[in-house]
């Protein structure tokens, strides 16, 4: 039977379009299905209060790999990265922490609230320096079964083996307790300046559903010291355009190494016979052929709704059952008439250009996590905001502002459901607890926008609304990501492939499961040179 | 006491006891010392318990490895373990009883009354747990495994481990990675729908760290406590006749019959370093005793930062002893009776209706365990702490009293805006028996007797370090070769001739002797 | 044209120079009187039973023999044996000291009073402090303070007061020449200040920036902390680290003393021998000289002096590299400061990269003991 193409990809979300993009590089025949009429999945922009725009879901930049934006050229695709520079936290005291682009002012500023962490921060510095360095090599290699007895998941298991081995022991122990502790513990051995501890938790946690204090969390604090050594040097950004820029971007690479990408084509059903993925039926019953089919969507909606679950193993559906969503946080988009007014740090300053952490102590996050646990949304919650107009003015127009807030904890289980009573009250909250460090904001707001984990999981389909298609707990990483045995983004239907942050490495605007994916796909069917081309080996 | 030994074990706990008992076994000249006038540590008996055969402190002394009883012939001594029925009962919110026991045909049929489902997944559930735990039992009779290979027998180790790795297949190699760091919570969910099984399951879980059901990492620790148990129990494990003073007094013969000295109401006020190198102790009284080896059964920071002159360390190693996590969470209080109370309800299914559960644990939920801990979370008494009573087994001697003893969790060490005082452990004292009073009716006529332990005071009357039973929390991340140190798992210190031996060390607590049997084989290889 | 105007000093923005050059305040340095706002330092006062036995378990020299009213001048090291910083300690009173850094120190100090009866105060934010430096500073401060400057030897200290201030002067300082460093509250500093510029004017006092009194370190043969060498505290590898001994501080350790932070790692090394060693470099001014007239140009000197990584070659291989280095007006010289591995140090001479009308050429030089200069009126 003929192939319309050699390869569909489901989902025009970040990953999908970066696996797309390698596919088509390697010559191979593409289609991206996006059932949104805009590409993006969670990276959009949208208008939607008149001349304010917003980074609806995603907000800043963290991750995204460097070797994905040099191989794709994305600079030349019109990818631009401003960056936030400086991390705000007011204080109830009426005092604030930040930190600066500056690491000379930074310490300066740790020195303000304590001598000795000041101190702490370089040793501690040096560490985490250590620790990226030691885990980056993760990041861009498929992750190999260690339960395997196949001479090339040995090979790949001796490869991590050796690298991990070239560690110094003391890096190696560092490294296990990152793994393993919470991140209020780890940084409890180094510092004792609360909000500092609080801010840089506080990053461990988002989109889980786990506290501060909850172990598996100190992980997540290597993250922004991974940018310094990658080559992406300041890499904690905000895309120029609103992070449908970076969508934008990589769609625009994909279609220049000639993939196609279809806007409102929703995918109804993967077809599969004998084992064998057949190609996709649209909603409108629209069939289309192929032998490979790369699904960007979370494993909840791939396997248990496009898929006939019949066509799977019982314990593979299981494992799908188990994966563990739980989402955890909202969304506020404001449009505004004028900037905040922080009473610890009153005016237009440089700090409304980085990104503002509501996060004073680190009891306050833990208890914004108990009302999460019993099924509530934090009457406090935490927040991290950033005010893109200051660094684009695009995105409002002149003299105006769009903030956005991301907001921790709503969960999805939400006691009630996620009505609109309970929306406005999660609003409220949010607006509450800003207002407290900066009271104009109740009439500085022209539009509010509210998105509850129900709203992600109906607007772009991520299912309990988590950001991360899938916590990122420790249970659910490298290898046992979604679904033990089955990490290699291959899976038990021949030709039917993930590719999306359910997969190693996992979420954020990072793009690194799109491109391993696309790698394993083209290795898989011989082609693996043609992807990398000339580009450095994945290790 | 003599002058000069060989080998000065410092604490007759059961890791010291055990260490004393191997080296002395292999010729060295060995002497106790202990700083109180009773042996045991923390399995001693007290006044309250004399003839009850418990401790106030512990009314389980954990996994005794077959191993151990052997090599150290303790049968000779008059050590027996007990394999009569035990029974759990675990209290259901809405009133009643689930019981468990270490007949899974039973249990199944008990927790069919509740819910088919579970009672259809207890069997497959006590099988893969007992997979998962006898992975962990291999583990805890080697020294703690080596991150780095640098040497044949490291390689060797490891890979006996991987073999025995590979030996639970591919699903359980799957599980055991995958279950290590989950929330107990999790996994209980993924497997039961009842509440209180859940909850119970969940709650032996967190004793004695200051973690929650919703933690990551706990679902390990419901392994920890499981092994060397019988398939089925998760509440308790080994039993001695004679309770956990006969293991105590098993070891001290076992010492003593070595040839080795054991002196208690002996207190250790220092040890000697000259040149880096251990040279033995000075006893409170100032006598000084020479000894080439000296092992510390006192957990680790005590040992580091109040036995030894600072400046002999490096400070980045005192850091990192001041960096392990002990912060207590755990309170006991024994109840001295002058009968046995009656369990509201509890018919014992089919047994004799008047025979008490061994324990009974209360935990109707696993909310109501992670609002204890949240409690606990920010410096608080939990208002609602999960208790596990403990009755223990009948004794020989004729004096025996009846005596209920019960873990409180959570009652943490480090308290905000107030502090542990006479008042405040009354109230704990009240909090706990009116709740059991809920459980027990007339309970409160029949208390001859009560003694509660707060975590302050076992930091005064065990040493142990702000009141924690396990000398450190069992974490992820304190564990294996992670224990006490990273970098001196292997029983060995900065110091020549000290070594480590008690709890702090690995396997931790649970394993009877496990630190104390591995230390000795260490400090024996020291030329 | 010359460095930026700002420079910036342990998170304080300073003055590289006070005016658009710094050629004066250098020659005051060396000719009459410098004044320095050298307020950026690191100060912790160190008091009790303990307070002794404290700083003898962190620095390498014996505080035993330092007595009231004495500084001593000593590195610091992880129990690697690998230096973590450099200062001064001064014993204020039998059980008083202060410590001064670059960079805090807070929390290592804590981290060594585990079981000390030690009190330990971070004074850095508290107190000021003002270096006046060059031939006249003597003259200069003898008409301000009641304590007769006379008396006090190099290294040692004295309270006194200045425009009514208390203060406490030591005769030390970062220049290598006669000098003092005025120790005051931060309060007082602009008082002082005045006072000082108005009774040293006459004597040609110039208020001096860290330009300046960075070529006079380097001719005197003085460390700078991130430049010439790495703390442990920042390195990121093993390489990036040194002991005092590869520092030429090898003086400065007392492995009599039983027992301080890396004394065993020390005592190995010593035994064993170093594999580094720092020494001066001063470029031959013919081989130099002739780099340049080869492609017609005139001999050139940076104006301003450098703290960048050139490497050091004999026989062709690379032996080491310099640290940072200047043209020093006084001794019409080009100098340097510089690791060289150990064999290459007993050497005599070396080849220096310079960079010559964009391109890369190499240099005779010498390798010379420290200091370049050691005027007798700097202890006299």
């Amino acid at each position: 039977m003929s192939q319309d193409y050699d390869v569909i990809v489901i989902g025009g979300g970040h990953n999908g379009l970066v696996n797309a993009a390698y596919l088509a590089r390697a010559g191979l025949r593409v289609v991206v299905l996006e059932r949104r009429h805009c590409v993006g999945g969670a990276a959009v922009t949208e208008e939607i209060f008149p001349g304010f725009r917003f980074s609806v879901f995603s907000y800043v930049v963290s991750l995204l790999r460097p070797e994905i934006i040099r191989e794709l050229d994305l600079p030349r695709h019109g990818l631009h990265i401003l960056p936030l520079e400086s991390t705000f936290t007011p204080l109830p005291s009426g005092d604030y922490f930040a930190t600066w682009a500056d690491p000379d002012e930074t310490r300066r500023e740790l020195y303000r609230h304590s001598p000795k962490d000041a101190e702490a921060y370089v040793d501690f510095g040096q560490l985490m320096v250590r620790m990226a360095m030691a885990v980056k090599p993760l990041l861009g290699v498929t992750p190999p079964d260690p339960t395997s007895l196949s001479p090339r998941q040995l090979r790949g298991l001796l490869t991590l083996g050796r690298h991990f081995h070239s560690l110094a022991e003391r890096d190696l122990y560092a490294l296990y307790k990152l793994m393993t502790m919470s991140a209020a513990d780890f940084l409890n051995e180094w510092f004792e300046c609360e909000p500092f501890k609080a801010t840089k938790s506080a990053s461990g946690v988002i989109g889980t559903f786990l506290g501060p204090r909850s172990p598996g969390t100190a992980y997540v604090l290597l993250h922004h010291y991974m940018g310094e050594i990658d080559g992406v040097f300041r890499a904690w950004g905000f895309a120029k355009g609103g992070t449908g820029g970076v969508s934008e971007a990589i769609a625009s690479a994909a279609r220049r190494f000639g993939a196609e990408i279809r806007t409102d084509a929703p995918v109804a059903q993967v077809m599969v016979k004998d084992g064998h993925v057949q190609g996709v039926a649209l909603g409108d019953g629209t069939e289309i052929r192929a032998k490979t089919v790369s699904c960007s969507l979370d494993p909840r909606r791939t396997f248990l709704e496009l898929v006939d679950a019949r066509r799977l193993p019982e314990e593979f559906v299981a494992a799908v059952q188990r994966y563990k969503f739980r989402g955890s946080s909202a969304k506020v988009n404001l449009a505004l008439d004028t900037l905040p007014n922080f009473t610890s740090l009153p005016g237009a300053g440089r700090h409304l250009r980085g990104s503002i952490s509501i996060s004073p102590s680190i009891d306050y996050l833990e208890r914004a996590y108990d009302d999460a646990k019993y099924g509530r949304f934090s009457r406090r919650p935490y927040l991290d905001i950033v005010i893109p107009s200051m660094l684009d003015p695009g995105m409002a127009p002149p003299g105006k502002h769009v903030m956005s807030i991301f907001v921790q904890y709503a969960p999805y289980a939400v006691e009630g459901g996620w009505t609109d009573a309970q929306r406005g009250a999660l609003g409220d909250a949010v607006i509450d607890t800003l207002a407290e460090v900066a009271p104009n904001i109740r009439s500085a707001i022209l539009h509010a926008q509210v998105i509850t984990p129900a709203d992600i999981e109906q607007t772009i389909g991520l299912s309990e609304g988590n950001i991360f298609q899938g916590e990122l707990a420790l249970h659910q990483l490298f290898f046992l990501r979604p679904v033990p045995g089955w990490a290699r983004y291959s899976t038990p239907i021949e030709g039917l492939y993930q590719c999306g942050s359910a997969t190693h490495p996992g979420g954020g605007i990072m793009g690194a499961p799109g491109r391993l994916a696309a790698l394993q796909i083209l290795e898989e069917s011989g082609r693996a040179r043609a992807a990398v081309g000339g580009g450095r080996a994945p290790l | 006491m003599k002058h000069t030994y060989d080998v000065i074990v410092i604490g007759a706990g059961i890791n010291g006891l055990t260490a004393a008992a191997y080296l002395a076994k292999a010729g060295r000249r060995v002497l106790v010392v202990e700083r109180r006038d009773v042996l045991g540590g923390v399995a001693a008996p007290d006044r309250l318990t004399t003839g009850c055969q418990v401790s106030p402190c512990v009314h389980d002394v954990g996994w005794i490895p077959r191993q151990m009883v052997r090599e150290l012939d303790l049968t000779r001594y008059g050590f027996q373990e007990m394999t009569d029925g035990w029974l759990v009962a675990a209290a259901r919110r809405e009133g009643g009883w689930l019981t468990l026991s270490d007949d899974v045909t039973r249990t199944a049929a008990s927790l069919r009354t509740h819910s088919q489902a579970d009672g259809a997944q207890w069997p497959r559930f006590v099988e893969r747990m007992a997979q998962l735990a006898g992975f962990l039992e291999a583990l805890y009779l080697l020294p703690p495994p080596r991150v780095s290979v640098q040497s044949m027998s490291d390689a060797l180790r490891l890979l006996g481990l991987g073999r025995r790795l590979r030996g639970l297949g591919k699903q359980g190699m799957v599980d055991l990675l995958r279950t290590l760091p989950m929330p107990v919570a999790e996994l209980v969910e993924d497997w039961f729908e009842d509440d209180a099984l859940k909850g119970t399951l969940a709650a032996t879980a967190v004793k004695g760290v200051l973690q929650g059901p919703r933690s990551p990492g706990t679902a390990f620790l419901l392994l920890h406590h499981h092994v060397g148990a019988r398939a089925g129990m998760f509440h308790g494990r080994s039993r001695v006749r004679g309770g956990a003073g006969a293991l105590v007094g098993g070891l001290t013969a076992a010492v003593t019959h070595h040839g080795g000295e054991i002196l208690p109401a002996v207190a250790v006020a220092a040890i000697r370093v000259r040149e880096e190198r251990c040279r033995g102790v000075t006893l409170a009284d100032g006598r000084e005793i020479d000894a080439r080896l000296v092992l510390s059964s006192a957990d680790v920071r005590a040992t580091f930062l109040h036995l030894i002159d600072p400046d002999h360390l490096d400070p980045a190693f005192v850091q990192a002893v001041r960096n392990i996590r002990y912060r207590g969470a755990t309170a006991k209080v024994t109840l001295v009776l002058s009968a046995l109370p009656l369990l509201r309800d509890f018919k014992g299914e089919g047994q004799s209706p008047d025979r008490l559960p061994n324990i009974v644990s209360i935990a109707p939920s696993i909310d109501t365990i992670e609002r204890a801990y949240d409690d606990a979370k920010y410096g608080q008494v939990s208002q609602v702490p999960y208790l596990e009573v403990a009755f223990p087994p009948p004794g020989d001697s004729s004096n025996a009293r009846h005596v209920m003893s019960v873990l409180v969790q959570y009652a943490p060490y480090h308290v905000r805006d107030w502090c542990w005082d006479a008042a405040r452990r009354d109230a704990l004292g009240e909090l706990v028996v009116n709740r059991l009073a809920e459980l027990f009716p007339h309970l409160t006529d029949v208390i001859v007797d009560r003694q509660v332990l707060t975590p302050r005071d076992l930091e005064a009357t065990y040493a142990l370090t702000e009141g924690s039973l396990s000398h450190g929390e069992m974490a992820l991340d304190q564990i294996l070769f992670m224990r006490p140190i990273p970098g001196w798992a292997e029983y060995r210190t900065p110091i020549e001739g000290l070594f480590l031996c008690g709890m702090g060390c690995h396997p931790g607590d649970g394993v009877a002797g496990g630190a104390g049997r591995l230390a000795a084989a260490a400090a024996l290889k020291t030329p | 044209m010359q460095g930026a105007a700002w420079r910036r000093w342990a998170g304080y923005v300073v003055a590289s120079s006070y005016e658009l050059t710094h050629d004066r305040e250098y020659a005051a340095i060396r000719s009459t009187a410098a004044l320095i706002d050298i307020s950026p330092l690191q100060k912790y006062r160190i008091d009790g039973p303990d307070a002794a036995r404290l700083l003898d378990r962190v620095i390498t020299r014996d505080v035993s023999r330092c007595a009231v009213g004495q500084v001593l001048y000593t590195p610091w090291c992880r129990a690697d044996g690998r230096v973590l910083e450099d200062g001064t300690v001064s014993r204020l009173e039998e059980q008083r000291f202060r410590l001064t850094s670059a960079e805090p120190n807070l929390r290592w100090l804590h981290q060594n009073a585990t079981g000390l009866a030690v009190g330990i105060a971070d004074e850095s934010e508290t107190l000021a402090a003002l270096a006046l430096q060059g031939p006249s500073s003597r003259e200069i401060l003898s008409q301000l303070v009641d304590a007769s400057l006379d008396a006090l030897p190099y290294f040692r200290l004295t309270p006194a007061c200045i425009a009514s201030c208390p203060v406490v002067v030591s005769r030390t300082g970062y220049t290598g020449d006669l000098g003092y460093e005025i120790w005051l509250h931060r309060d007082h500093a602009e008082p002082i200040w005045d006072a000082l510029i108005e009774a040293g004017t006459p004597y040609g006092l110039v208020p001096t920036g860290l330009l300046a009194m960075d070529i006079a370190r380097i001719e005197a043969g003085l460390l700078l902390l991130g430049v010439d060498y790495i703390s442990a505290r920042h390195a990121v590898i093993e390489a990036q680290t040194s002991s005092p001994f590869e520092l030429n501080l090898g003086w400065a350790v007392s492995l009599e003393k039983p027992r301080f932070v890396g004394r065993q790692a020390l005592f190995e090394e010593r035994a064993r021998g170093s594999a580094w060693a720092l020494v001066g470099i001063e470029v031959d001014w013919d081989a130099l000289e002739r780099l340049y007239t080869n492609i017609g140009l005139p001999p050139q000197v940076p104006t301003v002096p450098w703290r960048t990584s050139v490497p050091l070659y004999a026989r062709g291989r690379q032996v080491g590299y310099a640290t940072s280095g200047c043209w020093s007006p006084l001794l019409k010289k080009s100098i340097a400061l510089a690791h060289l591995e150990s064999a290459s140090a007993r050497q005599e001479t070396v080849e220096m990269e310079v960079t010559v009308e964009h391109r890369r050429k190499r240099a005779l030089a010498y390798v010379r003991r420290l200091p370049f200069f050691n005027p007798q009126r700097k202890r006299a």
